[in-house]
């Protein structure tokens, strides 16, 4: 039987080649692109596809935040500081021209050489991080900029310091300031959207995901940890809670998933960049005309409908 | 201290209502560990002699009408999962609706791992819920105890305009052991506890269990004075 996600994407395939004779290239991108949906939903990723998407998720050459900035945005300009304590490295905030607006954007960014990767803790950011993130927010919403947040975060830090400076009251602290934002909030998941640290700042009246990403609510291993007492059985914890961007469509927990070059978005850093820019300009396009009022009222509406029980 | 224990010692005799008690978990995501999701769920209703790790309903606290949602640490760790983020969630418009305060009284390891990705999205679906709840003008009394961790600490118990503690409760979004055995960091004495929070400013109070109720209804007095 299929499900309601591909029936929404059936709907939206049918009135897209419909529309094929006057649209152009970018119906024809578009149509390709559901196209591709619509066969991975069709087809449910195997237990092996799920693993092959949490180590693409993870793979080092992977396209990151600054990666994709520095190929979609024009006079980008990185702000620093929480303004409190700290210029949390693993977080980056700037501003930007992105399709002819400005656009405010929070981005986790990992390192490449080890260097970095110390520098940027693992891509794991501290309190100041989120403090740093919700001062990018409030700046928004004061200007009116529409926020992008692209996560890639393998999880909060697990750290004495990050508690001592209250990781968890400014995890919850930053969703509550998205949920009061009066601009459109477009939100994708391009690596590794990992826990608390993710969701921070993933409350958004869209959420994407890359074709190789993944969210979690624990890391594979740390799953593995918990249930079946032995980190080692990573594979058999991912198999079980489902990570990959399919399984999210399909629980309504992201509203689309974003293609990703032939073998992965690490392959072609351009073309997953163009990707990513298309359904980053598509989600703005659709939010753009909402009043303030009604995107907080139907982001909320949204988070408060997600859960399945009796 | 379980869930009904709880509400008997700050609810005033015979006024709590339960709502929302016939809610129940379903296995979106046909969960299979060492054991089904299904089979433990059936067990903790068994042991605890609840439907899941929280109770909601309506009652008065020393004659101050309000709503409480009261966590179950003996339903598998109060971990949240979809119910648990629902019954918040219906305990906040309750309280909307009545224009009376919500009491929240959390105990959780944290995320449901067994629901998948839906047990992270209780984190913003009861911070949305905490923000409507706020914009009709009622607010959360969150009192912590142990233990509140992970996705509840970093959810709607964090959100509380006055956030009060039991004594040596652990309240930590990565507890002393994970910290431990990932940074291999030496842990400061009382590491995460409520005590440490008071110090480095995350919460307002530490409250021992007797004096919890009083502590609580002087509280909910002061919201309520210049209502009309």
């Amino acid at each position: 039987m299929p499900t309601d996600a591909e029936l929404r994407l059936r709907e939206r395939l049918t009135r897209l080649r419909n529309l094929n004779l006057l649209g152009g290239a970018r119906v024809s991108g578009e149509l390709e692109k559901l196209q591709r949906q619509l066969e991975r939903i069709q087809a449910g990723p195997t237990d092996e596809e799920i693993w092959r998407s949490v180590e693409l998720a993870r793979h080092q050459d992977r396209p990151y935040t600054l990666d994709y900035v520095n190929r979609l945005f024009d006079d980008w300009v990185e702000l620093h500081g929480d303004r409190g304590r700290a210029d949390d490295h693993a977080l980056v905030i700037g501003l930007g021209r992105f399709d002819g607006r400005t656009v405010a954007l929070v981005g986790n960014q990992k390192g490449r050489d080890i260097k970095e990767r110390t520098d940027r803790n693992f891509g794991m950011a501290y309190p100041e991080g989120y403090r740093k993130a919700m001062r990018l927010m409030e700046l928004a919403d004061l200007h009116r900029f529409p926020l992008l947040s692209l996560v890639d975060i393998p999880g909060a830090y697990p750290g004495v310091a990050a508690e001592q400076h209250g990781q968890g009251g400014m995890i919850a602290r930053s969703q509550a300031l998205m949920a009061r934002l009066g601009v459109p909030i477009v939100t994708c998941v391009i690596g590794e959207g990992g826990s608390g640290g993710a969701i921070a700042t993933a409350l958004a009246d869209r959420v994407l995901m890359q074709e190789n990403a993944i969210y979690t609510v624990i890391s594979p291993e740390g799953c593995a940890a918990i249930l079946w007492r032995d980190a080692g059985e990573a594979k058999k914890a991912a198999a079980a809670f489902k990570p990959d961007a399919v399984h999210c469509l399909e629980l309504g927990v992201i509203d689309g998933i974003v293609p990703e070059p032939p073998g992965g978005a690490h392959t072609n850093h351009d073309d997953a960049a163009r990707l990513l820019g298309e359904s980053l300009q598509e989600a703005l396009d659709e939010l753009e005309s909402v009043s303030p009022d009604d995107l907080k009222r139907r982001r909320r509406a949204k988070f408060r409908s997600l859960g399945v029980f009796a | 201290m379980r869930a009904r224990a709880r509400i008997a010692s700050l609810a005033d005799e015979g006024t709590f209502v339960e709502e929302a008690a016939d809610l129940r978990s379903e296995d979106p995501l046909d969960f299979f560990d060492l054991r089904p999701y299904t089979e433990r769920l059936a067990e903790a209703e068994m042991k605890t002699g609840l439907g899941e790790a929280m109770v909601i309903g309506q009652g008065t606290i020393d004659g101050n009408a309000c709503e409480l949602a009261v966590m179950d640490f003996a339903f598998m760790g109060g971990s949240m999962g979809s119910v648990v983020g629902e019954k918040f969630s219906r305990a906040c418009d309750g309280a909307a609706q009545r224009g009376v305060p919500l009491v929240s009284v959390t105990a959780s390891g944290g995320a449901r791992m067994q629901e998948g990705i839906l047990s992270l999205m209780q984190l913003p679906k009861t911070v949305c819920a905490v923000e409507d709840l706020h914009d009709s003008g009622q607010p959360l009394i969150s009192v912590m105890t142990h233990p509140t961790t992970a996705g509840v600490l970093a959810s709607f118990a964090s959100l509380g305009d006055v956030i009060v503690a039991e004594p040596g409760a652990l309240l930590a979004f990565t507890g002393p052991r994970v910290v431990q055995q990932t940074t291999r960091e030496k842990l400061p004495e009382n590491f995460g506890l409520a005590e440490q929070n008071l110090r480095f400013g995350h919460i307002d109070a530490i409250v021992p269990r007797p004096e919890l109720k009083q502590y609580v209804a002087r509280l909910l007095r002061l919201f309520s004075s210049n209502a009309d």
